[in-house]
């Protein structure tokens, strides 16, 4: 049965996604590549906008489906999660995405977020991680570096942050995804990858926010440098990068280590494979949880393994009962309790 | 055999009380239900600790069940019982004292010694002179271990499952007490343990010899009968517990509305049948989802109400607390929905378990802005089918969300129910989109009901965008304009109230000329009808006005009030609608009976508190 795929009908262009409403972000944001990204993304998956369901909670990133011609809903802050399930489950064929952001997220909305990524519900999430909360105009998030000054944190922060692929995969999540807001191409293969995923497909997006965190992510923003700093993970290819693509990476005991091709007797056969698919979370936790300056950030897919998801185990389920039970309608139900005449 | 004599009763109640595993629940169950069937009226209420295994034999494991069984209508309970079953001494600690004069006290006399006494807490080796029990009780002691034991020689279980079965001995001699014959007990130990023929052999084994004790007992016992009612409409029954129907109530709405229901909700007590009894119902396509939290649990229902369900969740008040937020979402983005508090002991996590009417005022007000809801109440256990119905039908053609506040008396009590069917429902419109509508957006809305049109995703043409931010009235647009917002806060006020013209008008039920008026809400009616019908007997003229809509008010309250020269508001908290209607009534004195002790009212008080505001 398949009750998750939306119709494709016709062809769609990027206007068929946009809504009439003005866009208010920042002059200079991150999300206005995002937002792009993700119109041409659906104009190319080819699922009408009407048959396209955004959920979002509260913050910036999360206005983003005022922006979209699809049916959208800009609910309360942290329950965007919580939204998205309850709609995906009412309606398997929608296809069903949610906006959110750090603080949105990963703070208010934590335990919404680590449930449904554990339910594995088909929803498709973009979690804009920014490191900071925009909205309310420069507080530190659950995102932010230890010592990050911020105006809740004028001496800096004395809070560890949360890094977003760890927790996904601690909560068992199918899907995890890295992109940087300024890779337009990159961007739109994990969006389209996340949106083809059965489960819960979480895409962290590094934004920028050019107002009260700018260059949050100019380590690997920064063109020249990008190359050297950033490995573009893709399923089936060895872990390649750098400039010259002569780096690596190679397992050293439990660890990963940066190697460079033809230096002290390493071959390009050498460098690890990456399997997106491997169903044991130990590799993708350790390619995603990479920091600077010692290792490469790594973007792309990193996990992307099939799971049963929540909202088809819940359609099996009625199926199953309903071709079993003698209750076909209420007053069957009426009929079957212990009853007697007065 | 005996030489008893047996009286006739119009009423009578009888109350089963042990230790939380002794099996209370099960036996008084089967008793009321047994009852019905042979034509009594009957009314249940549990009462259990909050702890679910208590030490044994201890004060606070003491687990009761009441049963109320009449030959005319009844309304309640009952206030204290005429016969008492206890288990150990610690149930009859808890309990002597409720006994009514000349009633009976069915012991276990196993229970009865030196270990037992000790942990009830008794100092002396005499429990009923210790407890002053009065020489007009009639002591019916039964080695009910013992006798079960030698009941179920033979039979091959080990000694804790044959005890388990010991409940069963009990109830086969409240039977032989009532003059029941046993045959209907059988048929339901049939349907219970039909794939498990020992355990059904065993227990009718026990239950027989149970009925046969007591038809043997060499004591000068009263018995007891109690005619058919003839006050009950003809027509097929069934007993039923309120969340039970509650839970019925919004299948059946949705059924009737075309939808599927949807319910989000989060374990607590004493609301978590509702969530229990639904996920049976797979076979009629419902979908529940166990949320992680009590936000998560109305969120996903407002998202699945987004996607066109009929959606609820249900809870209690510490629930609704953690719920008022999103309650504000689904008022600002008017998607029906029905929330089901059922009322416990508050504030705080407060008595579980226990009953009040606390919740009111949060139920109206607990939310940020002007944020009107409809706010409804179920009377009876099977009142919560029709209220519950209601709401659904409320949310769906108004596009709103409605409260609907039961408690843990209603919840857990049950009542007879006269079985309906779908199609004597009345119908549920929901007010759709529809195709070909100009302009539409997703603040399109009826202009003389102010009701908004739902489209749902997947339907072509009318996407929109929806949220907790201001709408502008004619475009759907986010807006901060001043007087636009002015309109909006107007118009959900308007489509509220203007629901006063599809609810029905409050009744007066008693005497219409009374001279005190008795105005309750909710749980209470059958405490308050039994005052109110008791007293106009006894020739006094007294009248209730009971309500299950709250707000929108219906639109007779004001006159019908204003119409008796005294008026009493009765009510489990401290005098929330007393309050509410001094703010909506003028000239009029309201007095009020307030009790906020985690129980029922008797009827025994109110008919007190009503015959001194009548001197």
């Amino acid at each position: 049965m398949e009750t998750t795929e939306a119709t494709i009908t016709k062809q769609y262009t990027l206007k068929d996604f946009k809504s009439d409403q003005y866009v208010r972000w920042c002059p200079g944001c991150g999300d206005y590549a995002l937002l792009n990204t993700l119109q041409k993304v659906m104009a190319e998956l080819g699922v009408p906008p009407h048959e396209t369901a955004i959920i979002s909670g509260i913050g910036c990133s999360s206005r983003l489906s005022y922006y979209m011609s699809s049916y959208g809903f800009h609910t309360i802050h942290g329950r965007g999660a919580a939204v998205a399930t309850g709609v995906k489950v009412a309606n398997p064929k929608l296809s069903v995405w949610q906006i959110t952001g750090d603080g949105d997220c990963l703070a208010i909305g934590g335990n919404h977020f680590i449930h449904s990524v554990r339910r594995n519900v088909d929803i498709n999430v973009l979690l804009f991680n920014n490191q900071i909360y925009g909205l309310t105009k420069g507080q530190y998030s659950p995102t932010s570096k230890k010592g990050f000054v911020s105006k809740s944190s004028p001496f800096g922060t004395v809070e560890r942050p949360f890094r977003p692929a760890e927790l996904t995969m601690g909560a068992r999540g199918t899907f995890f995804a890295r992109v940087l807001d300024v890779d337009l191409k990159n961007s739109a293969t994990a969006m389209m990858a996340a949106a083809k995923h059965k489960g819960t497909s979480i895409v962290e997006c590094l934004v920028n926010c050019v107002i009260f965190n700018d260059g949050a992510h100019s380590w690997l923003a920064e063109r020249d440098f990008r190359a050297d700093r950033l490995i573009m993970l893709e399923h089936g290819k060895p872990m390649i990068f750098g400039k010259e693509q002569n780096k690596g990476l190679v397992l050293d005991g439990f660890n990963l280590k940066v190697v460079t091709i033809g230096e002290n007797g390493v071959k390009a056969s050498d460098i690890l494979i990456h399997d997106a698919a491997c169903d044991d979370t130990t590799l993708h936790m350790k390619l995603a949880l990479m920091e600077a300056p010692d290792m490469p950030i790594a973007v792309g897919i990193i996990r992307d393994v099939e799971e049963d998801t929540y909202d088809a185990g819940v359609e099996k389920q009625i199926t199953e009962v309903q071709a079993k039970s003698k209750i076909k309608t209420f007053d069957d139900l009426i009929d079957s309790c212990e009853q007697w005449e007065m | 055999m005996g030489t008893s004599n047996k009286t006739e009763l119009d009423n009578v109640v009888v109350r089963f009380s042990g230790d939380s595993g002794d099996g209370m629940q099960l036996t008084g169950t089967l008793f009321s239900n047994l009852s019905a069937i042979l034509g009594n009226e009957i009314s249940t209420f549990p009462d259990f600790p909050s702890e679910i295994r208590a030490p044994q034999g201890t004060l606070g494991g003491v687990s009761g069940f009441q049963v109320h069984l009449g030959s005319s209508k009844i309304y309640t309970p009952g206030d204290d019982p005429d016969v008492l079953v206890v288990m150990n001494p610690a149930a009859l600690k808890v309990n002597a004292d409720a006994v009514k004069k000349g009633g009976v006290i069915i012991f276990d006399q196993d229970t009865f010694n030196k270990s037992g006494y000790d942990k009830a807490g008794f100092t002396t080796e005499n429990p009923f002179e210790e407890l002053g029990i009065p020489e007009s009780l009639q002591l019916i002691p039964a080695a009910l271990s013992t006798l079960t034991q030698s009941s179920l020689e033979g039979f091959g279980f080990d000694n804790k499952t044959v005890l388990r079965s010991k409940n069963m001995f009990a109830l086969g001699l409240i039977c032989w007490l009532f003059n029941r014959p046993i045959d209907q007990a059988i048929h339901f130990l049939t349907n219970k343990f039909g794939k498990k023929p020992d355990l059904l052999h065993a227990n009718v084994k026990v239950l027989t010899d149970g009925f046969n004790y007591g038809n043997n007992l060499q004591l000068a016992i009263n018995t007891y009968f109690i005619e058919k009612s003839h006050e009950t409409p003809k027509g097929k029954y069934t007993s039923i517990s309120g969340n039970k129907a509650t839970a019925w109530g919004l299948l059946a709405a949705a059924k009737k509305a075309g939808l599927e229901l949807f319910l989000g909700s989060y374990p607590i007590t004493p609301a978590t049948d509702i969530m229990q009894e639904l996920v049976l119902r797979k076979d009629l396509g419902v979908k529940v989802m166990q949320a992680e939290d009590e936000i998560a649990g109305i969120s996903a229902a407002i998202g699945a109400s987004f996607a066109g369900m009929l959606a609820a969740t249900s809870t209690s008040g510490p629930g609704l607390a953690l719920k008022s937020e999103a309650i504000g979402l689904a008022v600002m983005a008017e998607l029906p929905l029905v929330v089901v508090d059922v009322m416990r002991g508050g504030p705080s996590t407060g008595l579980p378990t226990k009953t009040e009417q606390t919740d009111l005022l949060q139920a109206l007000y607990g939310r940020n802005g002007e944020s009107p809801v409809v706010v409804m109440a179920a009377n009876t256990p099977d009142d919560c089918f029709q209220q519950a119905f209601m709401a659904g039908k409320i949310a769906l053609e108004h596009m709103t969300p409605v409260i609907l506040l039961s408690d843990a008396f209603i919840g857990n009590g049950t009542s007879l129910w006269k079985l309906p069917k779908l199609a004597d429902l009345p119908e549920i419109k929901p007010n759709y989109a529809k195709a070909g509508m100009e302009n539409f957006n997703v603040a399109s809305r009826d202009a003389k009901s102010k009701v908004r049109y739902w489209s749902i995703p997947g339907t072509e043409g009318f996407g929109h965008r929806n949220g907790g931010l201001e709408k502008d009235y004619l475009t759907g647009a986010i807006s901060t304009d001043p007087l636009n917002h002015q309109v909006m806060v107007d118009t959900r006020e308007e489509k509220i109230s203007n629901i006063s013209e599809f609810i029905p008008e409050v009744k007066i039920e008693g005497n219409k000329d009374a001279e005190l008026l008795v105005i309750g809400w909710g749980g209470t009616h059958g405490h308050l009808m039994s005052a109110v019908n008791s007293l106009n007997k006894n020739g006094t003229k007294i009248a209730l006005a009971h309500f299950n809509y709250i707000n929108p008010l219906p639109k007779n309250t004001v006159k019908l009030i204003q119409h008796y020269k005294k008026v009493v508001v009765c009510e489990l908290n401290s005098g929330q609608f007393a309050n509410l209607l001094r703010s909506k009534v003028a000239g009029v004195e309201f007095l009020q009976y307030n009790k906020v002790q985690g129980q029922p009212f008797t009827v025994a008080e109110l008919e007190e508190c009503f015959t001194n505001l009548l001197k």
